[in-house]
Formats: structure tokens, sequence, C-alpha cells
């Protein structure tokens, strides 16, 4: 049962770094252009699919906390700090995304689409590198202050996690676009691509330097290494497909590393869950939490969340279609930006008819 | 432990559970009005209904767009500033909480798709079957939400091991007596929510002489709506108090203004509570009519706060002001509703402005009710979080200081206030322009908009509704 619901947590996690981690990634991109007409349609690459992407969040936090309520407590309120500030940078880029389409000064929602976007992912960087640095407990409990999470590893983290939502953001781009924006991506590929795999062979050193537990697990079982191995070769395959400026393999391939680091992340510190404080076990809700959620939410519901995300997915999947870079073509005769905040209305056509009119 | 961190932490969750629940109340009760319409297009084929849901439904994706982002927040909370129960009550409080994320991810976010852009690509029945499907959701979400925030106020099915609130019995937990008023006063106060923003634009279009036929409708619905509610809600209403009486007659006491035991007691009406003096000023009182509401006997001993230690009373003020005023709108709401309902049959309600602009300026009721409501249900469990068994000051974030505490007071205030000042702009401006320019249906070539938009992330937000203050 415990296991079940570390594999829910795990997928979870996964699925929130890999999806939102590509919209917060364009988030952050939306900088590269001035461009109105370009940055609509940077936006409008994620539309679809940014808010079911960040209920991900919400998912893992409430199976973490129903789970693992002693690791939701103590890791919320030791990260407290990291956690306010993320959590504002969301909501602002939340409302962002609906209010620009309504406002005269568009630039002031996009600095916080773009501000919020940065400072999130900043954070949840952060956050990663202060749990693998180890936050400081005394007999159990937390003891670190308010500001124990500012390492100067975390801080290196929080960096490294940038680009590597910037570089998701980037392929994704490559893959739903044309054109300017598709050209754009791909100059920034190359650069992000670069640091994000000088960051990660730094960060996976730093961990073996730092704790040597770790080498002796890496050491006894060689055959963890596969991870790192499959992360070597997805970035190999990245650099050839950036190089043969390829639109879909670039994605593919930084998920394939964003799924290695993740595993060899968790293998490090496997069976912890606050890495050298609490394990998996310890850190467990009673059997009867754990049954109650299995029998309804994780036997039915879950898969069926996880079987519509894909169905979204499917359904949106392929580039943006070249109408959406034109005018209005809907029949509808009231047009104008207000309209466009709602989709019941063939958003997509309409927002960028708003956005190519001048104003 | 550091009390200025408690006070601060305390307003942090009231602010933001403030600003939350306005929205979740509101998509509720608009999700209901959105299946009623589509229903009742279905079944007569009157255009004025199809329109009247394209622009509802605009300022439903709003409304559920803002309860998201307030609703992340909420989610968090928990773990940030009070630690200890999250860890606490996480076996209890986390697995009710997952079930309201993953219902409503399932029923909401999967057929909130459809009503974005699925008219033109489903059957009418299908596409209306997904109407209700999302005001299953809602109310379903609702429902856990209320599962959970009446397990804090009378907790039962648990028992304590390692320092942690263990299920015992889940049924128990679930089918908790106190669900049973509870859930349905809220469900309520939801509906009537939607109902009277209904009738309040409706009036405000026929005052503006705008969209006379959408306005008509709008009124005329929303306030037989209401009439009918209204009732049920004060029964309702009075069984929560029931329960407040059995289980928490300090509560109890509180709201009725009442110091010191009496037998039989009579009824505060209004007054000044003094806690220092322990006693009311300006008091207005009907003798034995505090017996009669407490316990159905005109010989009840009804108990009062002194009968408690001080430590264990909640203040005073607070609970018995905002009751009082939860009533009144109620009382107000119900009058507009029955004077309204009684003219729109004598063919009266457009020629009386004056009720026509009572309506109007009513909008905001519901919403202090709901708001007020909450306050006398939070405030006046204090000092307990979860009631009898975890006090309020030692389910705190232990380490949290006033600093830290105070910081991100004002990040989310500053946050909270710019986007809901947009919000609200915006919500505003869907309404002043009214739905005639949202007549047409989807053109036939529309691309899919935004399936998941707007959707996903209630789930998130509606885990914050009421938990602990």
């Amino acid at each position: 049962m415990v296991m079940f619901w570390v594999s829910v947590l795990a997928i979870s996690m996964l699925l929130y770094l890999l999806l939102d981690g590509f919209d917060l990634g364009v988030g952050m991109l939306l900088g590269l252009t001035r461009n109105e007409a370009s940055r609509t349609i940077m936006l409008r690459t994620i539309a679809p699919f940014w808010d079911g992407n960040e209920t991900w969040l919400i998912v893992a936090a409430v199976v973490l906390w129903s789970a693992f309520p002693v690791v939701y407590a103590t890791a919320l309120s030791a990260l407290y700090v990291p956690v306010v500030v993320m959590l504002a940078g969301l909501v602002l880029r939340g409302v962002s995304f609906e209010f620009r389409n309504e406002a005269q000064r568009r630039w002031i929602w996009d600095l916080c689409f773009a501000g919020g976007s940065l400072a999130a992912s900043f954070m949840q960087g952060v956050m990663v590198g202060a749990l693998v640095e180890g936050l400081q407990f005394t007999d159990g409990r937390y003891s670190g202050g308010a500001f124990g999470w500012t390492t100067s590893f975390a801080m290196l983290c929080g960096v490294g996690l940038c680009f590597g939502y910037a570089l998701l953001g980037a392929c994704w781009l490559v893959r739903k676009s044309d054109g300017q924006i598709r050209a754009l991506a791909h100059r920034a590929m190359p650069v992000l691509a670069t640091a994000v795999l000088a960051f990660l062979v730094v960060v996976f050193l730093h961990a073996l330097n730092k704790h040597l537990p770790i080498m002796h697990r890496w050491i006894d079982r060689p055959y963890l290494l596969v991870f790192p191995a499959i992360g070597g070769v997805a970035a190999s395959i990245l650099a050839l497909s950036i190089l043969r400026q390829d639109d879909r393999w670039p994605f593919r391939m930084v998920t394939l590393i964003f799924v290695s680091a993740f595993g060899t992340l968790a293998l490090s510190f496997w069976p912890y869950m606050i890495p050298f404080a609490i394990t998996i076990d310890s850190g467990a809700a009673p059997y009867s939490s754990l049954a109650f959620m299995f029998w309804g939410a994780g036997l039915f519901v879950y898969p069926l969340m996880l079987l519509y995300a894909v169905v979204g997915y499917r359904v949106f999947r392929g580039k943006l279609e070249p109408a959406a870079y034109r005018h209005h073509r809907s029949g509808n005769a009231h047009g104008g930006a207000r309209d466009s905040l709602h989709p019941a209305e063939n958003d997509a056509n309409v927002r960028l008819g708003s956005a190519s009119r001048p104003r | 432990m550091d009390s200025s961190a408690l006070l601060l932490s305390r307003l942090q969750f009231a602010f933001t559970i403030s600003f939350h629940i306005i929205f979740p109340a509101f998509s509720i009760g608009l999700a209901a009005w959105l299946a009623l319409l589509e229903a009742k297009h279905l079944r007569t084929g009157n255009a004025v209904y199809r329109t009247l849901f394209q622009f509802w439904l605009k300022i439903f994706g709003v409304a559920f767009g803002l309860g998201v982002v307030s609703g992340v927040v909420m989610a968090f909370q928990f773990g940030t500033n009070w630690s200890v129960l999250s860890n606490m009550s996480g076996p209890i409080q986390g697995p009710l909480l997952s079930y309201e994320t993953f219902t409503a991810f399932a029923l909401e976010a999967g057929f909130f798709g459809v009503l974005i852009w699925g008219r033109t690509r489903v059957s009418p029945w299908f596409y209306f079957f997904s109407t209700a499907m999302v005001a299953l959701g809602t109310t379903l979400s609702a429902f856990w939400i209320m599962v959970n925030n009446s397990w804090m106020q009378v907790p039962v099915g648990y028992v304590v091991q390692n320092g942690q609130f263990v299920p015992d019995d889940w049924t128990t937990i679930i089918f908790n007596s106190v669900v049973w008023s509870r859930f349905p006063h809220m469900l309520l106060a939801s509906y009537l929510t939607g109902a009277f923003c209904v009738a309040s634009t409706g009036a405000w279009y026929l005052l503006r002489g705008k969209s006379r036929a959408e306005a008509l409708i709008m009124l005329r619905m929303g306030l037989v709506l209401a009439a009918l509610l209204m009732p049920v809600q004060l029964g309702f209403g009075h069984l929560v108090g029931d329960y407040v009486h059995d289980f928490q007659p300090a509560k109890f006491a509180a709201i009725e203004g009442r110091w010191r035991a009496e037998q039989p007691a009579s009824e505060v009406v209004i007054a000044l509570p003094d806690p220092v003096h322990e006693t009311n000023t300006y008091e207005i009182k009907i003798p034995v009519l505090g017996s009669i509401i407490g316990s159905m006997s005109m010989t009840s001993k009804e108990v009062g706060l002194t009968d408690f230690p001080a430590q264990d009373r909640p203040p005073v003020l607070i609970p018995f002001a905002t009751f009082r005023i939860m009533v009144g709108c109620g009382l107000i709401m119900l009058v507009l509703a029955w004077l309204g309902s009684y003219l729109s049959v004598t063919h009266r309600l457009e020629r009386s402005r004056l009720l026509l602009w009572s309506i109007f300026l009513s909008f905001p009721l519901p919403f202090i009710a709901i708001l007020t409501g909450w306050y006398t249900a939070e405030v006046g469990r204090q000092p307990w979080t979860v009631y009898g068994v975890l006090r309020t000051d030692q389910a705190m974030t232990p380490f949290l200081t006033a600093g830290t505490a105070l910081s991100s007071l004002i990040l989310f205030g500053a946050v909270y206030l710019f986007i809901f000042s947009f919000g609200t702009l915006f919500i505003y401006r869907l309404l002043r322009d009214g739905p005639s320019r949202h007549a047409t249906a989807l053109p036939y070539d529309a691309t899919p908009g935004r399936p998941m938009s707007l959707a996903g992330g209630d789930a998130a937000a509606s885990i914050l509704l009421p938990a602990g203050e």
C-alpha cells in the first residue's frame, strides 16, 4: 500500500515537472521577444494545457499530505519562504493569462506572467536543492530557521531548474509553432541545453562528493547507473537533433533527461523522503488512511485522470493551425479583445485577431 | 510559540479563505444555473436560454479561474503555517481532500472542456449531460470540503496514535451527523448566491432598458428560485443551530450573547457584548424565547459563557455580530424574493422601479451572508482547531516567527488585492456589456479553444474552502 502511494506521488510529481515545466519555460521565454504578436502565439501554444498541468501540483500536494503527512508538514513548514514566493508567482501568472486579453496595457500582465514563471521555477529548484543538501534537524524537528534553505547549492539548483524549464519550453515551441517563433526557439536551444547539461553534471558530482553514503549505494549497485546512462544517451541525441534543426526529437529527449535526472535523484536518496531525516516508511500515514484512498481514488479515479490528460494532449496534438496565425475566420461579428478571454467562442482566432489589430 | 506569529497566521488564513470562498460559492451556484438553462433550452427550444447560457458560461469561467488560483494558496497554507495540524490530522483530512481533488479533477475538468468547445461536436443531450456533470462535480467538491470541515468541528471516528489522528471508522467520519445539516446549508447558500446574482443582473438590465427579454427571464427565474429556496435555507439554518447547541455549547452561548446560565433563557436580539465585565450593554432581549430556540422548550436551562473557563471561551463579539448580519441578510433576501415573485405573478414587476433598484442593490447580500456565516462557525469554535482536541495555538508551525508570517501576509495581501481588483473589473465589464454580444452560437469551424483551461484546478481551489481558521 505504501509502495502504491509512493508510485502515485512520484508519477504525479514527474508529470508536474514535465508538463508545468514546459509552460513555465514558455513563460520565461516570453522575455525573448518584444513583438506583441509573437508573444500571443507563444502563449497560444500553451493555452489549452497550462492549468491542467498545474493541477498536477495540487494532486501531488494532496497525495503527499494524505499519504505522508509528516513529510508534508515538515517540508512545507521548513521551506516556508520558497513555498510562499512560488505560490505568489503561480497566482500572478495564472491570472495574467486571463487578464492580458482584457488589459489596456498588456506589458503589465506580460511582466507578471514572465516574472511569475521565473519566480515559481526558481523556487521549485531551490526547494529540491535544499532537500538534497539536507535541512537542519534537531531531535527530528526542523531547526534551520526561516532561511535555512539559502545555501549556494540550493541557489544553483534554482538557476539550473530555470534553465531546464526554459529548455523544455523552447523544445515545446519548436514542436508547436512555425516561422519566427520556431527560429527563435532553435537559436535558444543550444545555449540552454549546454547550461542544463553542465548543471546536471555539477549537481551529480556535488551530491556524490557531499554525501558519501550515496556513493556507496552507487558503487554497491552499479546497475543503478542505468539512469544516468539513459540521460547521457538522451543528451547526445538531443545534441544531434538540435544540430539537425529537428522539431520533434528535442522535446522527447529533454523529457527523457528530466526523467532520468528524477530517477537518479530518487534512487540516490531511497528510502529517504526528506534526505537523512524521514524515510518512506516512517513518513507513511496509517494503513486505514492509505487503504481508504486506494479503493476509490487510487484504483479508479487516478487512472481516469491520467487517461484524461492523455486525451487532452491528443486532441491538441500537432503544430498550431496556420489559420491561427491569421485573422478571425469565425462567423462572429462581435470580435474585440474582451471576448477573447473565454474559449467559448473560438478563442484562438479571436485572441490572435485582437493581437494583430492596431490598438 | 510566538503569539504574534499565531495572530498573523490566523489573519492570513482568514484573509485568503475569505477571498477564496466567494468564488467557489459563486461557481457552484452558477453551475447549477447553467444546467437549469440548458435543460430549459432542451425542453422549449427557445433561443433566449441559449443566449443566456453562453453569457453566463463566460462569467462562470472567470469565477472558476479566480477560485482556482486563490485555492492553490490554501492547499499549501496548511503545511506552511499549520504544520502541527497538518501532521496530526493528515491521515484524516488528507484523504478527504484527496477525494475532493480527484473527483473535482475527473468531473469538472473532464466535462468543462465539453462545455467550452463541445457545443457543435456532441449531441445536445450529451452537452446537457456534461453541464449536469460539471454541476455535480462542483457539488461533490463542496461535499468533501464540508465533510472535512465538519470533522474539525465535531471530530468522530478516530483514535490518537503516535501523535496523529488515525481514522478508525471512515463511515462515521463521512456520515458524521452534522454533515447533513451543514452541507445542505452551504449548498443552498451557493444556489441562493447564484439566484440573487442572476436576478439582480436582470433588474439592472431592466433599469437600463437593455436586453429586455433576457433580463425578464433572469429576474423571474432568479427570484422564484430564491423564493422557494430561502425558507428551506432558514430551516437548515435552524438545524445547524441545533448541532452547535448540542456539540459546541460555548459557541452557542457566544452567538446568543448569553453570559450566565438562565432558566428559562431569554433571547438577546441586539446588544454590545462586553467581555471585560462579562455582560452586555445596550441589550434588548425577549424572555423565554432563548429556551424555545435552544431546546424547543419553555423551561429549559441554557448554559452561559461563564460556565466555561476563560481560556476555553471563544471571542464573543465576532460570532455574536456576524451571526446577526447573516440572519439579517437572509431575511432581506427572503422579503425581496417573495415580494418580487408576487409582483412577477401579477405582472407588475417591471413597473415597480423601487423594487427593481432594491433587487439590483441586493447583489452583495448573499456574499456577505456566506462570509459572516463562516466567520460565525470558524471564530465561534475558537480556541480549538479540531474542536475539543487540538487548540489553535498548538496547531501552528512551532518555529514560525512573526517576521516571516508578516512578510507572507503582506505578499499575499498585495497579490490578492491586485488580482481581485482586476478580476472584479473584468466580471463587471462582462456583466455591463450584457448577453446581446454573445447571441451567436459557436461557429461551425471553431478551433477548439482550451478544453482544460480554467477547469483543471478547481480541485486545488476547493481544497481551501473552509478548513480551520
